[in-house]
């Protein structure tokens, strides 16, 4: 919960980020709240589902009434959950401590759009891991995913100041498309490209997702 | 019974690769009726246990509950079926209370957490974490979840696995309830103590086949008879051959052999219905010459023996 607010706030008081235009914060925010989609359905989401399917409890569950959708939809509002909270804490915080405002290109729809694809891709992700690895792999795998993008995914710094073959790499990670399509939606200049980021977003969304369907193991 | 039967297995096959598993099982229960599973380890026990929950097809024959397939049949089939798996599948940081909540929320006719809790025992215990019950309460947990929503069938795996003999006695009790209730229930089993207080009929699985099937006390029967006697000290040879044709006279055909293990003196009497002119024959002979019997027993077989007769299985026993 607490770890992108306080890399949003350590970051724009070191003054680390090489800010193009804009200050610190027009690029950190939304790298924050892509970190916090990431913690919320890769993170929390994977490891949670990981261990609860090492315990039997997925299996369990799966000979009662509940349906499996009901028990999909149930983690899915989760998820949605833990991240609106993070997003108003991450939003009162670049506010309030920053002085951040929203600028006049910065969209709610875009904004909304790009957090529930986000939150597909990595949700999706989370649970493929949980559903085909032992849960102690699935906490390793899913801790490292969240260092490996913190550094690469534009999250706190700009994927341009890569070096050129790590560049490229991430430049096509669903994080980097993410916290694009953050700062496209919150009018956070210079403003990417935003329909490729969408785009790419949307299309690791549906291959996670896809792959998760297909590949869970309820025990 | 002339009900359908309310789980039904028939023909089933199931392989993992090349090694098959279930070679073509058949199996019934009716309402009202207790069916007892018993097999060595890998006789296919689980398999076909969940194979009829569901979490497996299987690869030839039909499943069948309360009349419908169980990988098709939904939710609505779900609700009328209580499991009991083995290892629970309880996440260690809930509590009793939470879990059966949770399950009665599942369920339109569900029974009440709180006495249900209080019928397992679990009152004490109903806010502590899982990881901090005993063996005992997780299994009693676990049976509680198997309860909570009023099933018609129960599917329960070793009920009474690792239960302190009250708890044990306590869930036999409530298992045998549930079945007089008018439920089917199936239970698989190591524990032979389950199998003569509660089967009606029981069927022994081995290497993927049923090779006996019905009620305990005919299982058992099935068996030889025999008389079994220990007496205060071994017979010599001519001895031996002495009370051998004092048997054979009053049943021809009949042998003495020596008991194996204990401390000599031990005998049984094969190829003979132990009947009382036998046992008479054979204190009579001991009159003559003056040799004391310590024990006798004339009692058909036990489930036991026949179960030993037909797997060779080292693990099972009866418990208590």
């Amino acid at each position: 919960m607490i770890i992108p607010a306080a890399v949003l706030l350590f970051f724009a008081s070191a003054g680390i980020v090489p800010g193009a235009a804009g200050r610190p914060v027009d690029f950190l925010l939304p790298g924050s709240l892509a970190l916090a989609v990431i913690a919320s359905g890769l993170v929390n989401l994977g490891i949670a589902t990981a261990y609860e399917r090492s315990y039997g409890v997925l299996k369990r569950l799966g000979g009662s009434p509940l349906p499996r959708w009901g028990l999909i939809a149930a983690k899915l509002a989760a998820v949605l959950a833990l991240e609106a909270l993070q997003v108003v804490l991450l939003l009162a915080v670049a506010t309030a401590v920053l002085g951040w405002r929203a600028p006049s290109e910065a969209s709610i729809g875009a904004f909304v759009a790009a957090l529930l694809l986000g939150t597909l891709a990595f949700a999706g992700l989370g649970l493929l891991l949980a559903g085909t690895l032992r849960a102690e792999a699935t906490l390793a795998v899913a801790n490292g995913l969240f260092l490996g993008f913190l550094m690469i995914g534009g999250i706190v710094l700009p994927v341009d100041h890569l070096p050129a073959p790590l560049g490229s790499i991430a430049r096509i990670l669903p994080a980097a498309a993410l916290s694009d399509a953050l700062r496209a939606a919150l009018g956070s200049a210079p403003s990417p490209e935003p329909a490729s980021a969408f785009l790419l977003l949307a299309g690791w969304g549906a291959v996670m997702a896809g792959l998760a369907v297909r590949t869970f193991r309820w025990d | 019974m002339t009900a359908p039967p309310a789980l039904e297995l028939e023909g089933v096959f199931k392989r993992y690769g090349r090694r098959t598993v279930l070679a073509g099982v058949s199996l019934a229960v009716h309402p009202g009726e207790l069916v007892a599973v018993l097999g060595p380890n890998g006789a296919g026990k689980t398999t076909a246990v969940e194979i009829l929950e569901g979490y497996r097809a299987a690869d030839g024959g039909t499943v069948r509950i309360l009349g419908e397939d169980p990988r098709r049949g939904g939710t609505g089939l779900k609700a009328r079926i209580g499991l009991m798996l083995q290892g629970g599948g309880l996440d260690p940081r809930s509590t009793p209370r939470d879990v059966l909540r949770l399950y009665a929320r599942f369920h339109d006719g569900a029974r009440d957490p709180a006495e249900l809790l209080a019928t397992m025992g679990l009152s004490a215990a109903a806010g502590t974490r899982v990881r901090r019950l005993s063996g005992g309460e997780r299994q009693r947990l676990s049976m509680a979840l198997a309860l909570v929503g009023d099933p018609e069938v129960l599917i329960l795996d070793e009920p009474t696995a690792g239960m302190d003999p009250e708890a044990r006695r306590t869930t036999r009790a409530l298992v045998a309830g549930l079945r007089d209730q008018g439920r089917a229930v199936l239970l698989t089993t190591h524990d032979l103590g389950d199998v003569e207080r509660l089967a009606d009929r029981v069927a022994i699985l081995h290497g993927g086949r049923i090779v006996a099937e019905g009620p305990p006390q005919e299982l058992a029967a099935g068996t030889a008879a025999r008389l079994r006697f220990r007496l205060a000290r071994s017979l010599e040879a001519s001895e031996a051959a002495g009370l051998t044709s004092a048997v054979a006279a009053e049943s021809p055909g009949a042998t003495l052999a020596m008991e194996a293990g204990g401390a000599g003196g031990a005998y049984v009497v094969a190829g003979a219905d132990p009947n009382p002119a036998v046992v008479a024959a054979v204190a009579t002979w001991c009159a003559t010459v003056s040799i004391q019997i310590v024990e006798l027993r004339a009692a058909a077989g036990t489930i036991e023996e026949r179960y030993f007769e037909l797997t060779g299985d080292e693990e099972i026993g009866a418990v208590a």
